[in-house]
């Protein structure tokens, strides 16, 4: 294996570590999803269409992105160890990565739970719609991890977080509902891939400059 | 190895260093004292490469990779434990061996014992021992070490200073402290910086 993806593999693991023995984020994700499909479900009436069921199912796990994302940062902004990661002589995109793998396992974690549930009070889950919600988590981890990096340096972090990244957030929620319910589902998972894509280029190059001054 | 001239930076209007001259020669041991706020860690984060100046040039002639820098945080995980901190830093600066390394780094400042404990369990003299461990672990050419005693008790004082004796021409060192007494006639320059 290359040196790049031994650093990205040590800092993804490193990640998971810290998860296993805080287990601060993916427990809370875990809860917030079930917790907001069980509200969305009785929020709804009985008869309500299949567009707004997949709505809340997208709307609930970009919420429970957003939770994961707020923390990712947490551990390196407390001690400032992102300090001791930026002066090794690692590529700083090696940082992004790694982080980003971790967050994609976290959602991947809550989606493992969360698309039963959806099962269980919504409609069935369909190959389409796990697609979709792989190609989402990729997007979603590509650019939160980035705008998470960016919220870590400012003291409304928990604020600025969710104003950054929600605008960015929106051709996903397209993307995956479409890919849902749309008869074509190609080009919507096509479009999200697309979407993943364009911005892991673009975080796994502007993160450096993000994190340094 | 370092080189200012003019070195100045700012934090919003907060003008911290101003005008600052310098050079370090590969070797020596710059010794920086001064008062709270006359910008002895915003100088050790400029050398460092961790902050850019404001105004002026500084040229630190070695790569980041060869640096060692303590500052303020032990820059360390508290969920991990000092073993698996080490093991990243190690992987990251690509040091063969560097298990062994690690452990002779344990051993050496008393923290073998601990090394399987979480790290934010350890006491905070116990905590800047593994910052320092963490310094050394790639064997860095340059040494930024700001406030090293910090926390630290006569045995671990004790520790530092024969670290600091060790008679190695290769190794520049830039120290910064409140208790120039403590590092006796080890300096080889001494840096006096007033508060702007």
């Amino acid at each position: 294996m290359s040196g790049y993806l031994l650093d990205v593999a040590a800092l993804a693991r490193k990640d998971l570590l810290i998860e296993l023995r805080s287990r601060d984020t993916v427990p809370a994700m875990l809860i917030f999803v079930v917790g907001a499909l069980v509200v969305f479900h009785f929020a709804l009436a009985e008869d309500s269409s299949r567009l707004a069921a997949a709505g809340m199912l997208w709307i609930a796990l970009l919420f429970t992105a957003l939770l994961a994302l707020v923390r990712a940062f947490v551990a390196e902004r407390d001690e400032a160890v992102i300090d001791g990661l930026l002066l090794a002589p690692c590529d700083r995109s090696a940082i992004w990565l790694g982080k980003t793998l971790s967050v994609f396992a976290f959602l991947a974690l809550a989606e493992a739970v969360a698309l039963p549930a959806f099962a269980l009070f919504y409609d069935p889950v369909t190959w389409e719609l796990i697609a979709g919600v792989a190609l989402a988590n990729a997007g979603i981890a590509s650019v939160g991890t980035l705008l998470g990096a960016m919220a870590a340096a400012a003291r409304a972090r928990e604020l600025l977080l969710p104003l950054l990244f929600m605008p960015l957030a929106i051709p996903i929620v397209i993307g995956g509902v479409g890919a849902t319910l749309a008869e074509d589902p190609g080009r919507y998972l096509g479009f999200l891939g697309l979407y993943d894509l364009i911005f892991a280029i673009l975080s796994w190059a502007s993160f450096e400059y993000v994190v340094t001054e | 190895m370092i080189h200012a001239r003019g070195l100045a930076r700012r934090f919003g209007e907060k003008r911290v260093l101003a005008g600052l001259d310098l050079d370090v020669a590969a070797g020596e041991f710059l010794l920086v004292t001064g008062p709270n706020g006359s910008g002895k860690t915003t100088l050790l984060r400029l050398m460092a490469g961790l902050i850019v100046p404001t105004a002026g040039e500084l040229t630190v002639a070695t790569d980041r990779a060869r640096i060692g820098f303590l500052g303020h945080a032990p820059l360390v995980y508290r969920e991990l434990t000092p073993l698996e901190n080490l093991d990243l830093y190690g992987r990251l600066y690509r040091i063969a061996e560097h298990r062994e390394r690690i452990g002779m780094l344990l051993e050496r400042f008393g923290l073998w014992e601990a090394r399987r404990e979480q790290t934010g369990a350890l006491s905070r003299g116990m905590l800047q021992r593994l910052a320092i461990c963490r310094t050394l672990l790639h064997e860095p050419d340059l040494l930024l070490w700001d406030e090293p005693f910090s926390a630290l008790d006569a045995a671990g004082a004790n520790l530092l200073l024969d670290e600091l004796s060790r008679r190695d021409t290769r190794r520049t060192v830039v120290l910064a402290s409140h208790q120039p007494e403590r590092i006796g006639d080890r300096p080889t320059s001494r840096l006096s910086l007033a508060a702007v």
